[in-house]
């Protein structure tokens, strides 16, 4: 039963990570990407508890570093994207390629 | 190196005496030797603060809109009267110890030269070379021309240069080059002694473009100093060949000149290849210096510096440096016959050409240019020949007179400028016809002249006869040893350019002094004679062009009534003074070339006869000269028709300035252009470009990937994650 379920668990969240890639390359509004990015960090999340399942309590330990930092990223990138929606008035991310040379 | 100035004339150095004393007389006391080259330095550095001073003041005036006249109102600033007494003072100091030196250097039994050490100036390896200074009987001669007659001219410049805005400055350069001059002579090491010879051409440059705002005169310094380069190139090369050695020779590991001498004859081969490039090399650097054929293109165009400037650098002292040099090295140049024969007929050669040029001058300094030209060949006939004594006898007395004739040009420019800036003509006031009838204006500047004549046309008594007698007759002496056919041929162009040298000298003196005057009615009242402040020199080395011959008098005339029985004192006095520096160079010669005979070439006959016969016919050539020339009917130089035919040959120099300027100076034009355009700015800096574009066109593909988006960015992470992947994958 636990590998059963660790299998479908994995497929589910890798289901999500390519979900949350694919938002990244193709989306072009900057707070759907930052979703997507969310996205991304809670499959990996959901694999770490999986797997932790089977191989010991660290997997679990591991998700709290990632949501802290999670956090940290999300209070920052959007205080980013709230300047730059001051600015530019728009959040998509093709208005704003000033990091060329 | 950072010496007080007082080290010099304070702490005296420690003495390396060269070698022990003869028996008899006592030993030579050197004194203050150091303080002789530090005097000139001195007034160089006074005179220097003084100039820059006036020039700040003249700047801001400048800029104030306005040109200052320093003058203005008839009153002289300070710096403007201080150089009256520092210029020449500082001479008058150093000409006093070098006397003080020279009568004690009589009073003493010196053979072998002192060597005053003062600090070793660098020390590289096996290379090591001192500051010293050699005192003997050749750099006292020396010492006491550039010294004596330096002072003499330095006394004419103040009445000469009063009236020119940048006094100071003028005698600052005048006295740095005495020091550079004393250094020259007075150095005992080839290296120091180039160090004098590329000072005092830097000073000649400065000097000849004094009046540097006139483009012609500042391009007239640049090219005595870019000829000179060309001779420099062989002084160094014969230091290097000295030094190091070439072959199978290993090189004599110093520079100084006791050792090199005393070493040479050991260690070169007679006649041997190293010694003859050698002595090539150190030829290639007097011709240079001593306006020889084929370098003496520069020495015409110097007479656009100041009139005392012309008569103390390029006729007295700094020209006749490559005699000197030639002197100095004489046991080299014995060592080497076809190096002394290549100085004799450069220098016959030299003599009887420019003497040619003179012919058909009208500016009468270019014709005393060529004058100086000539002279210097026979110099250079002199030391060739193995006459050292008689070469630098005439060395001392064209000295006195040249210079006299000089100054003399110089007060006959003084008063014509004068006189036609008072009439605002601008006829050229250095143009002889423009002159004519001299004599009645200034009749000191007239007879003193008329003696300088007389020495350099060689008749008798005067100091010219003399000194250039020797030199021909010590030619004709070598006709019977090896070479002789080229002695004798040096010895008949010796002999014709001296009848050249009367006729050019003659026509000079009565297109100037004499017939009828051509500067105009009016500018005539404004003639005067030149300011005692000028007439005195002029005096003094009228007197010196008188007795100055006298010192040498061969001992063949001595006893005849050209001796005046005895009556002339001191028979070959300086043969004997120069002795102990020459003497070895005498005995090489005599060995290896054979022995000065006692008979002119081809004709036969003693010293004595060709004396006579010589000093009759310059004076019938003075005396034939005045007389055709007097005859002739000059007209002012505007009025005056264009040479035609040979006489515009030589009017034009042989357009030797022009051929050099086809095969020189306009392919070396050409080809600086094109490595300039081709090499330089296509080919190098091509290159250079070409480098830069590349990286740039790399910079270019790279940035291709730098959208700034932040999606691309993604991608390519994913996709690198994705490579990485694949890579820890398979």
């Amino acid at each position: 039963m636990l590998t059963g379920l660790l299998t479908e668990a994995l497929v589910v969240s890798a289901f999500l990570f390519v979900v949350g890639t694919f938002g990244v390359l193709v989306r072009r509004n900057a707070i759907i990407m930052f979703l997507c990015i969310e996205l991304q960090l809670n499959a990996v999340n959901l694999s770490f508890v999986a797997l932790s399942r089977a191989l010991g309590i660290e997997g679990q330990l591991y998700v709290f570093f990632v949501m802290t930092v999670a956090a940290a990223e999300a209070a920052v990138g959007l205080a980013i994207i709230i300047s730059i929606f001051r600015h530019y008035e728009t959040v998509n991310v093709n208005n704003f390629n000033l990091l060329k040379w | 190196m950072t010496l007080p100035l007082g080290y010099f004339a304070l702490q005296e150095g420690h003495e390396i005496q060269a070698a022990a004393h003869g028996p008899a007389g006592e030993a030579f006391e050197p004194f203050l030797p150091g303080l002789v080259i530090l005097l000139p330095l001195i007034g160089f550095l006074l005179n220097g603060a003084l100039a820059l001073a006036a020039s700040r003041r003249s700047a801001d005036s400048l800029r104030g809109g306005v040109e200052l006249d320093f003058f203005e109102g008839g009153n002289r600033p300070l710096t403007h009267r201080l150089p009256t007494w520092i210029g020449p003072g500082v001479l008058g100091l150093a000409f006093l110890i070098v006397l003080v030196n020279f009568t004690r250097m009589l009073g003493a039994d010196l053979h072998e030269p002192i060597i005053r050490h003062y600090w070793t100036w660098m020390n590289t390896g096996a290379f090591e070379v001192d500051v010293a200074l050699q005192l003997d009987q050749l750099s006292m001669i020396m010492m006491m021309v550039v010294t004596g007659v330096g002072f003499l001219i330095h006394v004419f410049s103040v009445g000469y240069m009063g009236d020119d805005q940048g006094y100071p400055r003028y005698f600052a350069y005048l006295n740095l080059f005495v020091f550079f001059m004393l250094i020259l002579v007075m150095g005992a090491s080839f290296l120091l002694m180039f160090v004098g010879w590329e000072g005092v051409g830097f000073c000649s440059y400065i000097l000849i473009g004094y009046w540097f705002t006139d483009r012609e005169k500042a391009d007239s310094g640049k090219k005595a100093f870019i000829v000179n380069r060309i001779g420099d190139l062989g002084f160094l090369a014969a230091m290097f060949l000295l030094f190091a050695g070439f072959g199978s020779f290993g090189g004599f590991g110093t520079l100084n000149f006791v050792e090199i001498f005393h070493d040479a004859p050991d260690a070169l081969v007679y006649g041997g290849g190293i010694v003859t490039a050698i002595t090539l090399c150190l030829l290639l650097g007097a011709t240079g210096k001593s306006a020889q054929i084929p370098l003496y293109v520069w020495l015409p165009d110097a007479m656009a510096g100041p009139t005392p400037v012309s008569a103390l650098i390029h006729a007295a002292t700094m020209v006749t440096a490559g005699v000197y040099m030639v002197a100095r090295t004489s046991v080299l140049f014995a060592l080497a016959p076809v190096g002394g024969l290549s100085v004799a007929l450069i220098g016959a050669l030299t003599a009887l050409f420019a003497a040619t040029i003179g012919l058909a001058q009208y500016d009468i300094k270019r014709v005393l240019a060529y004058s100086t030209i000539s002279q210097l060949g026979y110099m250079f006939v002199g030391v060739g020949v193995g006459a050292y004594a008689a070469g630098v006898f005439h060395l001392m007395t064209h000295a006195f007179f040249k210079a006299l004739l000089f100054l003399g040009s110089g007060a006959v420019i003084h008063s014509m400028h004068h006189a036609l800036h008072h009439t605002h003509n601008h006829a050229d006031p250095q143009d002889m016809r423009n002159m004519g009838g001299l004599k009645k204006f200034m009749p000191i500047t007239w007879i003193t002249m008329w003696i300088a004549t007389l020495a350099i046309a060689g008749i008798w008594p005067f100091a010219g006869f003399f000194s250039k007698d020797e030199i021909i007759w010590y030619a004709g002496a070598r006709a019977a040893g090896t070479y002789g056919a080229w002695f004798t041929l040096i010895w008949i162009m010796a002999l014709a350019a001296a009848m050249i040298t009367a006729v050019y000298m003659t026509r000079l003196m009565i297109m100037t002094f004499h017939g009828k005057n051509r500067t105009g009615q009016e500018e005539a009242k404004h003639l005067h004679e030149a300011p005692w402040v000028m007439w005195v020199p002029l005096a003094i080395l009228a007197a010196l062009s008188i007795f100055g011959g006298w010192v040498n008098v061969p001992h063949a005339i001595s006893d005849s009534f050209l001796g005046g029985y005895g009556l002339l004192p001191m028979s070959e006095w300086l043969h004997d003074w120069l002795h102990p520096i020459a003497g070895v160079a005498t005995e090489i010669q005599a060995t290896g070339a054979g022995e000065f005979s006692h008979h002119a070439p081809l004709f036969g006959g003693g010293e004595l006869l060709w004396a006579v016969l010589s000093t009759v016919a310059a004076l019938v050539v003075v005396l034939v000269t005045a007389r055709i020339v007097g005859g002739f009917k000059y007209l002012p130089a505007s009025e005056s028709p264009a040479p035609k035919g040979f006489k515009k040959v030589l009017y034009m120099k042989y357009y030797i300035d022009e051929l050099y300027d086809r095969i020189i100076v306009q392919p070396l034009i050409k080809a600086s252009r094109f490595a300039w355009k081709v090499i330089d700015a296509g080919i190098v800096d091509g290159i250079a470009n070409g480098l830069g574009n590349l990286a740039r066109a790399f910079g270019w593909f790279g940035s291709l990937f730098q959208t700034g988006s932040v999606n691309t960015y993604a991608l390519f992470l994913a996709i690198g994650v994705l490579v990485i992947l694949g890579v820890v994958a398979f």
